[in-house]
């Protein structure tokens, strides 16, 4: 193929200004690095949160109307849900799972340790719908309690392991699954008992929050528009969560980050081409009368134009090919330091930033190189033969 | 084409510069037929429009008006690519200064112009047998043209030249730059393809370079005299 010649000519011009190429190159391969490296760091801090935060996306959460300061002109501030209250949400609810939850503190005794861990009161049957069990069994009679994972862990927790909640004594009748940070209840520091328990030891029949787990997801907005309106008809009596647009709102904010990082590399990948743009000028002025001959013995304006770009391909290509592989490597080191786990890293939302950024840089050098190399194919040839 | 016909055909060609301070004419009304296997050396003082002569005839440069046939063919109605490719075919180009590529090596000089044509790379040996007729050794083949004497390289630009089989060859001062015995050998070598059939067509100043040629043109002021 006569390409193979132009290819030639370009490789040989590289190699014979190997200094000044392979400062263009650096310049393409900080630029694909930051732009690779930033948004790897960006899509796994997405990743991290979004598997902290998984699972909850699911539900509507209702809380007791609270924030309304007492003063005069409010009537009553309401701190518990009551049953009657219970009644017209799962009402509201129409056949999604309405699960109600006790939730306070308490000290927690183990063995020789005392820790103050969150209590949450839930029926026997709901506990199954929200949670997950990683060992043991499920809530069975009174005396048992099902231990966070977190908590478990760090007070090596087995099931059978005996501990006091106040001042009753539990099993622990099995472990949980981690949960991560929830919206509704964050169980992996704190313990489940039977709702029939906490009642009689807290004294509390009223519940400190209602969790609408939602079967269709798009029934999300209506359920929690029925729940509002039903609820709150003359006065603000609960608030109403709806976790998907929580979760989609911290999604959000972290994806926008993570493209303003991205941007920023994008500002060096800029200087890289301002410097691409800068070695095929000098090559195409160094050249003008290598330029005059060619054309003057037959070469068309397309071959000499493609002669260049080749040029500038191969620094964009070198530069790209080496930027993935320290964007691979600092990403890895980055991630490694600000997530403590590289297993994001793997992730194909992650490492798709790798290509995104080759083909970015060498976009940015093609791109750069398409004036100097437009210059030298429309030079008069007899002007540039004359050229000394 | 008819053989009788001219291989090129100048009819009242001007060339005319427009400058700030006025208009340059080049050349001046010039009507010349060349045919095929003539030798003319065109002869003028610097500025005489005689290289503006030998760049309209090898397609780089066009006629502002006038007709000029290169090989038959009207040059007024071809685009840039055909200008080109009517370079790369019709004509071979011998200048003063050898003006060989420095990147490539000297095979690769000779070859360049015979892969623009043909699309492929020479494996029919053409290029090694050129140089050889030429004159230039074969180890001498796959060095670069720096490291060559004068002689040498107008050798290879000679070569290069020749490789696409052109009918035309234009030389511009092809003596200029060598010493007067190795200029000698290279004018034998013109005469030889001149001889084997090839138009040549050549500027000189030197009237012992001139004497090879079978017809001389005088320019002056963009006309001949």
């Amino acid at each position: 193929m006569s390409s193979a010649i132009f290819f030639e000519f370009a490789k040989r011009s590289i190699k014979l200004h190997w200094l000044r190429s392979l400062l263009a190159v650096i310049g393409i391969v900080i630029g694909v690095s930051a732009i690779a490296a930033m948004g790897m760091l960006g899509n796994s801090l997405v990743l991290s949160v979004s598997e902290s935060l998984s699972d909850v996306g699911d539900s509507v959460v209702v809380y007791p109307h609270g924030g309304v300061q007492q003063g005069p002109g409010t009537t009553s501030v309401k701190e518990y849900i009551t049953e009657r209250d219970l009644k017209d949400i799962k009402r509201a609810a129409g056949s999604n799972d309405v699960i109600p939850v006790h939730s306070t503190a308490d000290r927690v005794f183990i063995g020789n340790d005392d820790t103050i861990s969150s209590i949450y009161g839930l029926y026997e049957d709901d506990t199954e719908i929200l949670l997950e069990l990683a060992d043991g069994q499920w809530l069975r009679g009174s005396s048992g309690a099902l231990a966070g994972s977190k908590v478990a862990d760090d007070y090596d927790l087995t099931v059978g392991s005996r501990i006091k909640i106040g001042e009753e004594s539990f099993r622990i009748a099995g472990i949980l699954e981690e949960r991560g940070m929830g919206f509704d209840i964050s169980p992996d520091n704190g313990f489940i008992i039977s709702e029939k328990t906490f009642s009689s030891i807290y004294d509390q029949d009223d519940f400190n929050l209602v969790i609408v787990k939602v079967r269709n997801l798009e029934d999300i907005e209506t359920v929690k528009e029925n729940i509002d309106k039903k609820m709150n008809k003359r006065d603000d009596v609960v608030d109403v969560f709806d976790t998907k647009a929580i979760l989609e709102v911290i999604l959000e904010t972290f994806g926008r980050i993570s493209t303003f990082t991205t941007a920023i590399g994008g500002i060096s990948l800029i200087v890289a081409g301002v410097s691409i743009f800068n070695v095929q000028m000098m090559s195409v002025t160094e050249r003008i009368k290598e330029i005059g001959i060619i054309r003057s013995i037959g070469t068309r304006r397309r071959e000499v134009m493609k002669t260049f770009l080749y040029e500038a391909l191969i620094l964009g290509l070198l530069g790209s090919g080496i930027g993935a592989l320290f964007s691979f490597a600092g990403g890895y080191l980055t991630i490694l330091i600000m997530l403590q786990d590289t297993s994001y890293l793997f992730d194909p939302g992650t490492l798709i930033f790798i290509p995104f950024g080759m083909a970015f840089g060498t976009a940015t050098s093609l791109i750069s190189g398409l004036y100097p190399a437009w210059k030298a194919a429309n030079l008069n040839p007899i002007e540039a033969l004359r050229f000394e | 084409m008819n053989p009788k016909s001219p291989v090129i055909k100048l009819e009242d060609v001007r060339k005319i510069y427009k400058l700030p301070f006025g208009e340059v004419r080049a050349l001046d009304g010039i009507t010349l037929d060349i045919h095929q296997g003539d030798f003319i050396a065109i002869m003028g003082p610097s500025g005489s429009g005689k290289s503006t002569l030998l760049n309209m005839v090898g397609s780089l440069d066009v006629p502002t008006c006038g007709e000029l046939y290169i090989d038959g063919v009207n040059v007024k109605n071809l685009t840039d690519d055909e200008l080109t490719d009517l370079r790369r075919d019709t004509i071979g180009f011998i200048f003063q200064q050898f003006n060989l590529i420095p990147l490539l090596t000297v095979k690769e000089n000779v070859e360049y112009p015979y892969i623009l044509k043909y699309r492929h790379s020479d494996k029919e040996g053409r290029c090694e047998e050129l140089l050889d007729k030429v004159g230039l050794t074969n180890n001498l083949i796959h060095h670069k043209p720096t490291e060559l004497s004068g002689g040498q390289q107008q050798r290879v630009a000679i070569a290069r030249a020749l490789v696409n089989d052109p009918k035309i060859l234009l030389c511009d001062e092809p003596t200029g730059n060598l010493d007067s015995k190795t200029g000698k050998q290279v004018m034998e070598l013109l005469n030889d393809l001149n001889k084997a059939g090839k138009t040549v067509i050549m500027v000189t100043h030197d009237s012992n370079t001139a004497e090879y040629a079978h017809q001389k043109i005088r320019i002056e002021d963009g006309v001949i005299i």
